[in-house]
């Protein structure tokens, strides 16, 4: 294997599309070293991004937020204009493993590495966030429900790389919040996982976006959850329309960390639970 | 052994100090050296192949090309391991458990192994050793494996005369079960399961092995017994006990887990093959799969009892899955179960059961937890059927001094009735609960053993002393046995440094187990002192130039005694260490001896849960031990092992398990999916050591480091039941199960 | 397989090491650099046992590769004294018991360490979060958190 640390987003992907072997992109390698030490991936080359300085920045814009791909959890934790605006994905983004998986891991490397338990994920999905995609001829913003396409498997296509993560700017009365179930109070992966994003207009939700994780092989937006709760203040019918409508949504499989029957109840639970949070933040009232 | 009581309410002056631990400084600075700390010039690194089948027939191993990687230096199976065990069936199911013979029989089994000078040469040739297997049908269920035409792990094992992967039958009690049952008002039947757990040691097991062209060899290694190890690993490669020199690391813990050899033949055998030393170093992966976890069980309970609360007839049979080889932990369970009571009529029935799982090791109070679950958990709904109040219906059937055990032996003083008369009192038990928590409470036994120990303790010139023992020190031993030296010689506990000895310097130590730890070597170095001491007083007298027995040892002196001498000033231990060389040489005390009368422990703990309905998880809010141990050396010590106890108890209890597939294969071999406890998972563990002393140990010492892992699983049973009204008969109580049950409940 | 060449600093010592590309810097600060204070517990980040610090932030050293090291600041166990005296964490450690078998000890310093450095007033749930990524299997962890608030005391008086 050979190791690469390119300065530039350029230079990065010269050689990820030059490279005829077996090449992986390093942000914060909290899963990548994993696979990597238990011989589950024989990379040719690792491309190391952690030293392109644009990478390593959150940038407020005029369209809302810019994060690097190499942005750790815990340098986007400190950020508190990120954190009055997105709690939600915040929040997401720092509950992926410990303070010291906090130090390196990313929420690009937390997409790329296509888990459909990614914590960070679904509060991206819930908040309208777009992957900036670069490649050798062009680069284009791509919806971050549309990045992963199996377990494992993302759309990108050979070349291309993900510089940053677009947040879009908040309208006023608006609230996110991520939830997950795991069975100890930290360093599990989720065995359910679900965001919320709305905003209200004259105390009824106005817009909202629901996506789950952990419940089918990808993350998933589930437009019927967030209609159930449109137009609604929220109250006990609503909350139950969106459980019913996440419950539904679910498509999941029994493993170690769950039974499909306790992955489509706590959905629900959870999303009742997220949407409280979010109203809240919202200024909702009930 | 009869009971003396005459070490009862004895007055210490340096035992019971919260003393800083001699090893503090170098495991706070990085400087202590574990099984993987060490390397030696040359050293070759060390890797096993492991099955991925959960059984399955090798047709053939094709190590050729292997061997011709570069940086190779030996690949090893099983053909060079040729079978020295002499009809031995226990070192015979060592040798296969190390490196796999004619098949695989779980998922993780060794079956070559390669040394090789560095790591990534070493996984290469690992990836060119061909296996052709041919699968067979397996069976990692304990019920399952006991099922008519279930696969035979062990096609030559033979229960009545028949193949079975049944592999033991033990029996303990008394009285008539039958007549029991008929007097009792009310009799409740349950059964339970609980599934593999593991000891969860944070350090994997390491070695580095070097054996000579002379046949001589050294093994330093992470284990909880050297001398064992070598004992197996001599007799396993044909080597001489005497040439054999093992050293004991700094262990990484153990908790029974390191009491058996799994990669160490192994390493010796490639260093032998090589000639270069050989360092090994377990993956957590392969901890799990390949090293020592404890039984999963499946139990039937049957208690009988009147309406005033007595008992009057119990019975459990609890089946252990002891993976391919047959094991004792069946025995050790049935021993176990019924311990805490006094009962006219008790049964207790062990079996054990061959699987398609890892073998199996000792784990902190080996099969008493999972007896204990299913009788607290039957015993504590009893006493709600009887509207008894829990710890009132037990102290109704207690164990008292001259009960006869349900194993058999009658106990001496014991602790149960202590125990649970300290947790009715403890204010935990009046503290508000709100909605959906609950209060548990649960008790435990167990035995404590003795054993093989000896220990040399030298005084130095300056006065200070080396105290020697052969038993490995886990969990602060070393600190307790420099207190009880200092106590005998009556000096201060700093002029005191104790080592473990390697395997050349002391005489036989059996392995650190059974809590024997200090209860055997703090016996052996209370007599090596008097025994310096009586050289002393003969050094002091000589010093004089007056008779021996005018001489007295006192608070570290010599003093001479009598009207004649009483005048002298008194010798310190330093002032006749001083002129040892003019007065005969150096000095020293040892003794050796199979330490008897180990003094059985109990627990009983007290737990508060919260249960959230909507998702099955519990939260652990409040945690009380209490425990006797018999005197307590070093009471910062004996709260750890009361605290770590308890909170393996508990993730065993809630979370903890070994999950295999349809394929028969480990699907959470890490620490992200076999999840033992985290900091932020538990509360603060209170304690209450209790001090009942043990007659049979010149300081009343009683083992301390096991019991309390037995009464949690029912503890938390019994809390969850009273949080939300569920009983959960099926270990872990992970969230799934809880939210099932509540579901099947209606609730 | 072609060793990469790094220059680093270490404890403020300046160090240079030639690893294979793919070699964690958790093995190279054991098998290369001879700091076996940092342990191996699962190489997987899932124990914290080879708790570091790069360039200030908490890692484990078995989820960076040695490579990545290059002009960077490592600290370790070994690093945390200051020459013959122990730092607040390590002494309270000791008289509070909060190790029995020790091989996480060094993990829990580190991270503990890190911990204080941002937030010197910790509550206890503060500090049981903060360490949920180093397992013990010994204490029940009580003596730690309570080792860590007695430390945390001895730091804030300290300052003053």
């Amino acid at each position: 294997m050979r190791y690469e640390s390119p300065k530039t987003t350029k230079e990065a992907v010269t050689l990820l599309s030059k490279e005829k072997g077996k090449t992986f992109v390093l942000a914060g390698g909290t899963d990548l070293l994993v696979k990597l030490r238990m011989d589950m991936i024989e990379p040719d080359l690792m491309i190391d991004i952690k030293r392109i300085p644009a990478m390593n920045e959150i940038n407020k814009t005029a369209t809302g937020f810019k994060i690097g791909a190499a942005v750790s959890g815990r340098q986007l934790g400190a950020s508190k204009a990120l954190a009055k605006a997105w709690p939600g994905v915040v929040e997401a983004t720092n509950l992926i493993g410990s303070d010291q998986i906090q130090g390196r891991c990313t929420m690009v490397g937390n997409l790329c590495n296509a888990s459909p338990a990614a914590d960070s994920v679904p509060a991206m999905i819930a908040a309208g966030a777009k992957a900036v995609v670069v490649g050798k001829a062009k680069r284009r913003a791509v919806a971050v429900e549309n990045i992963v396409t199996g377990p494992g498997q993302t759309s990108l296509a050979k070349g291309e790389i993900i510089e940053a993560i677009t947040l879009p700017k908040r309208p006023a009365k608006s609230g996110d919040a991520y939830l997950r179930f795991i069975p100890r109070t930290e360093m599990d992966i989720a065995v359910v996982g679900v965001a919320v994003s709305l905003t209200c207009k004259r105390g009824v939700i106005d817009s909202a976006r629901v996506s789950l994780g952990a419940v089918a092989p990808t993350p998933l937006l589930v437009k019927e959850a967030a209609a159930a709760i449109i137009g609604t203040k929220l109250d006990k019918e609503a909350l139950e329309n969106l459980a019913a409508a996440c419950s539904a949504a679910c498509n999941p499989i029994d493993d170690k960390r769950g039974t499909v029957e306790y992955r489509v109840r706590v959905a629900g639970v959870l999303a009742k639970r997220a949407a409280n949070i979010a109203f809240e933040r919202a200024g909702g009232k009930k | 052994m009869k009971h003396d009581q005459k070490y009862t309410g004895q007055e210490f002056k340096v035992v019971g100090a919260r003393v800083e631990r001699p090893d503090g400084v170098d495991k706070v600075t990085g400087r202590a050296r574990y099984g993987a700390d060490a390397n030696a010039p040359g050293q070759l690194v060390g890797l096993v192949l492991r099955s991925s089948h959960a059984h399955a027939r090798i047709v053939k191993i094709d190590t050729s090309k292997a061997e011709k990687v570069a940086g190779v230096k030996a690949v090893l199976t099983s053909a060079d391991l040729p079978d020295l065990t002499n009809g031995d069936a226990g070192n015979y199911a060592t040798l296969v458990n190390c490196m796999a013979r004619d098949r695989v029989l779980y998922d993780g089994h060794a079956v070559a192994a390669v040394a090789a000078t560095d790591k990534s040469s070493a996984k290469k040739a690992l990836k060119l050793i061909k296996v052709t297997y041919e699968k067979l049908p397996h069976v990692t269920d304990v019920d399952e494996a006991l099922k008519k035409g279930a696969p035979l792990v062990q096609p030559t094992n033979k229960q009545d005369g028949k193949p079975s992967n049944k592999s033991g039958h033990f029996e303990f009690g008394h009285g008539d079960i039958e007549a029991g049952l008929l007097e009792a008002d009310i009799v409740l039947e349950r059964s339970y399961k609980t599934e593999q757990t593991h000891q969860g040691y944070i350090e994997p097991h390491a070695c580095l092995a070097t054996v000579g062209p002379d046949g001589s060899g050294e093994l330093w290694v992470t284990t909880q017994g050297h001398f064992s190890f070598r004992i197996m690993c001599a007799a396993l490669l044909g080597m001489d006990v005497a040439k054999l020199k093992v050293t004991s690391s700094e262990i990484g813990g153990g908790f029974g887990g390191k009491t058996h050899v799994w990669i160490e033949p192994v390493a010796l055998a490639l260093a032998r093959k090589s000639n270069r030393p050989v360092k090994m170093v377990m993956s957590r992966e392969e901890v799990f799969k390949a090293s020592g976890p404890t039984c999963a069980t499946s139990m039937d309970v049957k208690i009988g009892a009147k309406k005033d609360g007595t008992i009057t007839a119990a019975f459990i049979e609890c089946r252990y899955s002891d993976g391919p080889f047959p094991g004792i932990w069946g025995m050790l369970g049935g021993m176990t179960a019924w311990a805490c009571y006094d009962l006219k009529n008790c049964k207790a029935v062990g079996v054990d059961v061959l699987v398609n799982r890892p073998k199996v090791a000792a784990y902190r109070a080996p099969s008493a937890p999972m007896m204990a679950f299913g009788v607290e958990s039957t015993i504590d709904q009893l006493a709600k059927e009887l509207d008894i109040d829990p710890v009132e219906f037990r102290l109704r059937n207690v164990a008292k001094e001259g009960t006869r055990s349900s194993y058999g032996p009658i106990y001496g003083p014991i602790g149960i009735e202590p125990t649970l008369e300290a947790v009715r009192d403890h204010p935990h038990m009046r503290a508000k609960l709100r909605k959906n928590q609950g209060r548990g409470m649960a008790s435990g036994f167990w035995f404590n053993i003795g054993g093989q120990t000896c220990s040399d303790l030298n005084v130095g010139v300056d006065g200070t002393v080396n105290l020697t023992v052969g038993t490995v020190d886990v969990g602060g031993a070393r600190a307790s046995l420099s207190l009880i030296a200092a106590e005998e010689l009556g000096i201060s506990y700093d002029q005191v440094k104790t080592n473990i000895g390697d395997t050349s310097s002391l005489g036989h130590n059996d392995t650190t187990e059974g809590s024997r730890g200090t209860f055997s070597s703090g016996m052996a170095t209370i007599f090596a002192a008097r025994e310096a001491i009586e050289v002393m007083k003969s050094r002091a007298a000589q010093m004089w130039g007056i008779p021996e027995d005018a001489v007295e040892w006192k608070d570290g002196e010599a003093r001479a005694v009598g009207a004649e001498h009483g005048n002298l000033p008194a010798l310190s231990l330093k002032e006749i260490a001083a002129e040892a060389g003019a007065t005969g040489g150096p000095i020293a005390g040892h003794h050796e001896v199979t330490a008897d009368g180990s003094g059985v422990s109990f627990a009983s703990h007290i737990c508060d849960v919260e249960v959230d309905p909507e998702t099955g998880k519990t939260t652990v809010l409040r945690y009380t031990v209490v425990q006797d141990a018999g005197k307590a050396i070093h009471p910062d010590y004996v709260e750890g092992q009361f605290q770590g106890a308890a909170a393996q108890g508990i993730g065993w209890a809630l979370n903890e398990e070994y999950v295999y597939g349809e394929d028969g294969c480990l699907q959470n071999a890490g620490f992200l999916d076999y999840r033992v406890p985290v900091c932020s998972d538990l509360p603060f563990i209170d304690t209450k050591i209790l001090e009942i002393p043990n007659p049979n140990h010149p300081y009343g010492i009683r083992g301390v480091g096991e019991c309390s892992i037995v009464p949690p699983l029912a503890a938390i049973g019994n809390a969850v039941s009273n949080a939300v009204g569920v009983r959960l008969n099926h270990v872990p109580m992970s969230p799934p199960r809880i939210l099932k049950a509540l579901d099947d409940a209606g609730a | 397989m072609t060793g990469v060449h790094v220059s680093t600093s270490i404890n403020g010592d300046p160090v240079e090491y030639v690893c294979p590309a793919d070699e964690s810097l958790l093995d190279v600060l054991r098998d290369r650099v001879g700091l076996t204070g940092v342990k191996e517990g699962c190489g997987t980040g899932d124990c914290g046992a080879c708790s570091i610090t790069l360039d200030g932030a908490l890692v484990c050293a078995c989820l960076v590769l040695g490579a990545e090291a290059e002009g960077r600041k490592v600290t370790t166990i070994e690093g945390m004294g200051d020459g013959e005296k122990l730092h607040p964490l390590q002494r309270q450690f000791i008289d509070n018991a909060a190790l029995q078998c020790g091989v996480c000890t060094p993990g829990f310093l580190i991270a503990a360490k890190s911990l204080l450095d941002e937030n010197p007033d910790p509550t206890v749930e503060e500090i049981r979060y903060a360490l949920a990524g180093n397992l013990c299997r010994c204490t029940g962890y009580d003596k730690i958190v309570r080792a860590v608030q007695a430390a945390a005391k001895d730091l804030r008086r300290q300052k003053k």
